[in-house]
Order: structure tokens, then C-alpha cells, then sequence
């Protein structure tokens, strides 16, 4: 598709291969972090659908708190970060986020389709060891700092509890009206996508560069210019 | 005006008998179940001040979490009263007798309710969502001033249909002309009422924000009275999906068109649809939707949808209901659409599917 002409969004059938393709770079750029796993949700068949009823999912995640190296740099990408991955264990990426009272706090990040945006939606949830789930002031406190800020900011408008489409349970969901508008400026900056079309296998990929910030997840760079 | 049924919508109302959960009870005699009109279009914690008076004196010391139960089903609070009356009573029972708590709320299986801020921006929200649907944006929404966002709410809150539609077209939320009116005023037997069609209403997409309830059971039951309870959300699906219309020259886009395209597996072997549906010659251009267009990386799903669909031979569609009705099939879509809607553009519409025991694992 031309670049020109498209309005940021992707049908499903483009979400799921690029879920795919997202979830293999994952893989291969970022081997010492758990892999994103593709789950087919537990909708009843007799209602399916054309559209994909599947999803991303990462869990039991630590997350790495991000936001000392932030400075306030909010729209910066990746480029510490490979750097800042070869500083870290081999086997644990993933640091451990250890809170004020030194419990530690575990994510579990699904990435759904949304028919109505056309966009990929991150949906999120908190717990501690224990099992018991975070409220979103607990949660602000592991989140970068750009982030506290957008949520004090816009209390209904950027992370809120909803349901989780395929759980039917609340869950933490970073609101995507804006996204298929940012996404185009993204592609468009891009040369891959200028000179030859839309390439929707990246999709997800750009589109994790910024949504994993909010959340304090970053990728190699590597996995943004890989090409293939 | 085709208004009248959109004001029968917005007038109408559920008498709910309330009770105050036993166990919050602190005195005797226990405080008896209070009776109050739910504005169909309206949301359960938007009565809560006017059900608390009542229960007050009665509840131990704490900090009042409200929260809504029916026969022990938590009650989804952003879902509005007149959708999860059609949904949890088959059979309407009147008054509706629900429970009340004012402490203990389940947090694992329900969205925190902040009172009616959490109602009004989930409200703004899903017209946002809507609006998205409709135009590809939602500029409209978020760029609506302070006061005529306000002004909304009251409309919605209130029951104002007049206050409502005088922001809401504002928001330029177009989706179909009703073109059955359109008909209608050109036919000789003209419905009462009928003569205005909104010139400015051009259709400007073909996407439909739609809510969907599916519930499946497996007991089969001739009587909406023998209907089993719903007694987890585990059992009802909820499909998000627009509805993205195709209207060819002189035919109408139906309810059924509808319905066929959500749940497109009813309708892959043979028309499973319930009696009542006639079988009129349609085009179906659902193979045309932008999403497949001849991709052949669409093949995986199709395939797993045809292998699915499989499972469905005895399926069936037993109840297809809107605002408190089972419209006929053979309805426009786009009669449904601007009449049945609630104001958040969403059409909410709740089926029952029986399908057979093998699968209700």
C-alpha cells in the first residue's frame, strides 16, 4: 500500500502477521528475555469469526524501571538500549523491580486487535508475589517517569481498567484513539516504508518502540532496522 | 419526525425492587427492598444516590463500595440497565429484583467504580470509540468544549433526548440513512409522522459500531420461562466488532445482513436461523470485506473458521433482542441503527444461541 493514501491502521489478518513477525524478532533480538507467546482465546467456536480471536501475551514479567535513565527524554527511542542490554545478566533481562516495602512486582502485557481502532491495543495487569493485584497508583510508581506524568495528567483518557476482551476481567489498557494517527507519522519517517509501500510485518515492531516505553519495556534497535 | 421510537428508547425504564445484601445488614428489623425506575439508557451506579437514603441507617461502618448482584452474578456496571435486563432475563421479570452492596467489592471479576465520574468518561469513551468507528477519528469527541461535553452527560443522565441530540449532532456521527423512511415518504402508505429525512445525513461510511451479547446455552428450551440463569460472564461473549454495510441499489442491507456478518459461522452450512427468519434472496458481500481481501495470509484463519463452523450444524439462533424487543429479521439495518441505538452510538444487541451439549465444555 502506498504510504500516501493509508490511515495507519491494520486489518487483523495484518495484525496477526505482524504479531508473528514481532513475536520472532523477539526472540532473536532479545534471547535472554521470555518470548511473546501467540494465544488463541477460549471464544467459543461456534461464534467464530473471520477476525482473529488471538493475541500477544508476556507474562510474569519484572519489570525494568527505565526512568533514571530518562531524564525527561520522552520522545527518545531506543538508542541506549543496546547499551544498556549488554550491561544486564544474560539470564535475567528482566530485572527485578524491587517496590518500597521490597516486594516485587510481576506484569502481564497482552497485545489484542481492537475491529473498532484497527490498531493493536496493549492491555496490562499487575500483581505481587503474593498474587495480589496492584491499583494504578502502585503501578505509576514502577512506570517511567513520563508516563506518572501523561497518567496524572489525562486520569480517563490514557491507562484506565477495562475489561479484557477475551478474559472478561479488568485489566489496565493503554487507550489507543491516537494510534493509527502516530503510527502513519512513524512509517512515514521511515524510508522502508516511503520508497516501497506500507510494510505491515513492521507494524508491531514500530509500533512496541513507542507503546513499550509507557510501560518501560524498550527493544534492541537492531530489532527496529532489521528488515527481514 | 422519525423520532418515535428513539423516544420510546430514551423514555424507557425498568422497575427494579432493591435489596441490601443480608449480610451488610445491621438491624432489625432488616431495611425492606426499595422500588425505583432504571432509565433503560442509563447505568446501575448513577441510582446509588438515590437508593443509598434508604439503606444507610442499616449498613455496618465503612466505606461504601457500591455494587449491583443479580441471582449472584456481579453486575457490569458500564453496561447500560436496559442491556443487562434483556441479558439476564430471558423471560422479563418485573420488577427486576436486584441486590445491593455497599461493601466488599469483587475487584477481581468487575471494573473499580468511582461513582459517576467512572460512568461519564466510560460513556465518553465508547462514544469516542464510536465516533473512531464512524469517521475513522474521534476528533469530534475529543475536541467537543467542556461545556457541551457536560451538557451530554446531563442530556444522558436525564433522559433529554432534545438536549442530547442538540450536542450529539454536533459531533457529525452519521452512519446510514434510514432509507427505509426515505422509502417511506415516497410510498403512498406513508407512516405517521414520517415526513422529515435529515438532508445533511450523507452517508459517509458503511461502519456500524456494534456491541454484541452472545450467550450460549445448552439446555434446550421451548419457553423464555425455562430458560437457565446466567450465573458467570464466562457464558455470555461479548463481540466488539463494527458492522460494515454493503448497500446495493434497491435492496435493503437487514438485521439478518447484520446479524450474518458477526456471527458468520451460523450461516456457513446452512441457515440456521431460527424459523422465523425468511429466506430472501440476498447478496451477501460479506466475502468482500476489506480485511480479506484475496490475501492469501488470510487462509490460516479461514481455514480454522471453516473447520470451526463445523461445530455449529446444531447450533441456534433462539432470541435476537434490542432495547427490550425482538425485532423481525427482515428490518433495515439502518432503521435499527438510528432508532434502537444508545447514546454512546453503540447498538447493543443481545442473542441467545443454543448450541449442541458436545461442545459446552
Amino acid at each position: 500500500m502506498d504510504i500516501l493514501s493509508w490511515d495507519g491502521t491494520l486489518s487483523s489478518t495484518d495484525f496477526s502477521l505482524a504479531a508473528r513477525s514481532f513475536a520472532d524478532r523477539w526472540k532473536r533480538f532479545n534471547p535472554s528475555f521470555p518470548p511473546w507467546s501467540w494465544v488463541a482465546c477460549k471464544k467459543q467456536p461456534w461464534i467464530a469469526s473471520r477476525e482473529v480471536d488471538e493475541y500477544l501475551s508476556l507474562e510474569n514479567i519484572c519489570l525494568l524501571i527505565l526512568s533514571e535513565e530518562d531524564h525527561g527524554e520522552e520522545s527518545g527511542t531506543v538508542e541506549e538500549e543496546s547499551s544498556c542490554s549488554k550491561e544486564e545478566e544474560p539470564i535475567d533481562t528482566a530485572t527485578l523491580v524491587p517496590s518500597g516495602d521490597g516486594e516485587v512486582h510481576y506484569y502481564d502485557f497482552h497485545v489484542v486487535y481492537s475491529a473498532s481502532y484497527r490498531v493493536p491495543v496493549l492491555y496490562f495487569r499487575a500483581y505481587c508475589s503474593s498474587g495480589q493485584p496492584l491499583a494504578l497508583d502502585e503501578i505509576e510508581k514502577d512506570l517511567p517517569s513520563c508516563s506518572a506524568k501523561v497518567l496524572l495528567e489525562s486520569k480517563w483518557t490514557f491507562i484506565t481498567q477495562e475489561e479484557h476482551p477475551y478474559l472478561n476481567r479488568p485489566w489496565y489498557k493503554l487507550h489507543p484513539c491516537g494510534t493509527s494517527e502516530w503510527m502513519k507519522l512513524l512509517f512515514l519517517g521511515d524510508t522502508r516504508h516511503t520508497k516501497s509501500g506500507v510494510k505491515f510485518e513492521q507494524y508491531l515492531v514500530s509500533w512496541f518502540s513507542v507503546v513499550g516505553q509507557v510501560v518501560g519495556l524498550r527493544i534492541p534497535s537492531e530489532m527496529l532496522n532489521d528488515s527481514n | 419526525m422519525h423520532m418515535e421510537a428513539q423516544k420510546y428508547v430514551w423514555e424507557g425504564a425498568i422497575p427494579l425492587q432493591i435489596h441490601l445484601h443480608e449480610s451488610e445488614v445491621t438491624t432489625l428489623p432488616p431495611p425492606p427492598p426499595t422500588l425505583i425506575l432504571a432509565p433503560r439508557i442509563g447505568y446501575l451506579p448513577l441510582l446509588v444516590g438515590l437508593i443509598r437514603p434508604y439503606f444507610s441507617s442499616a449498613l455496618p461502618p465503612g466505606v461504601d463500595t457500591v455494587w449491583f448482584e443479580y441471582k449472584g452474578l456481579p453486575l457490569k456496571w458500564y453496561i447500560p440497565t436496559g442491556v443487562l435486563f434483556d441479558l439476564l432475563c430471558p423471560e422479563p421479570e418485573r420488577p427486576w429484583n436486584l441486590t445491593v452492596h455497599f461493601r466488599g467489592y469483587p475487584g477481581n471479576v468487575l471494573i473499580p467504580c468511582e461513582g459517576e465520574d467512572s460512568v461519564k468518561w466510560s460513556f465518553i469513551n465508547s462514544l469516542k470509540e464510536a465516533a473512531y468507528i464512524i469517521n475513522g477519528n474521534c476528533k469530534n469527541v475529543m475536541n467537543m468544549s467542556q461545556s457541551d461535553q457536560a451538557e451530554l452527560w446531563r442530556s444522558v443522565m436525564n433522559g433529554s433526548l432534545e438536549g442530547y441530540l442538540r450536542v450529539s449532532s454536533k459531533l457529525k456521527l452519521v452512519t446510514i440513512e434510514d432509507e427505509y423512511s426515505m422509502k417511506m415518504n415516497f410510498s403512498s402508505k406513508s407512516q405517521q409522522g414520517n415526513g422529515e429525512t435529515n438532508v445533511a445525513g450523507q452517508p459517509k461510511t458503511g461502519r456500524i459500531p456494534v456491541r454484541l451479547y452472545v450467550w450460549s446455552v445448552s439446555e434446550d428450551f421451548d419457553d423464555l420461562e425455562d430458560a437457565p440463569n446466567i450465573d458467570s460472564w464466562d457464558k455470555v461473549s461479548f463481540i466488539n466488532r463494527p458492522v460494515e454495510i454493503h448497500v446495493e441499489k434497491g435492496k435493503f442491507f437487514t438485521l439478518h445482513d447484520a446479524v450474518k456478518m458477526l456471527l458468520p459461522s451460523f450461516f456457513s452450512d446452512n441457515p440456521l436461523i431460527s424459523d422465523e427468519s425468511p429466506k430472501v434472496d440476498r447478496v451477501d458481500k460479506t466475502e468482500m470485506s476489506s480485511d480479506d481481501t484475496s490475501n492469501n495470509k488470510g487462509r490460516e484463519n479461514l481455514s480454522e473458521h471453516v473447520k470451526s463452523s463445523s461445530t455449529t450444524r446444531n447450533a441456534e439462533i433462539k432470541l435476537v433482542r434490542i432495547q427490550g424487543i425482538e425485532p423481525k429479521l427482515e428490518i433495515p439495518f439502518s432503521w435499527v441503527v438510528n432508532n434502537l441505538m444508545n447514546p454512546d452510538h453503540f447498538l447493543h444487541i443481545y442473542i441467545c444461541v443454543k448450541v449442541p451439549e458436545a461442545n459446552t465444555t
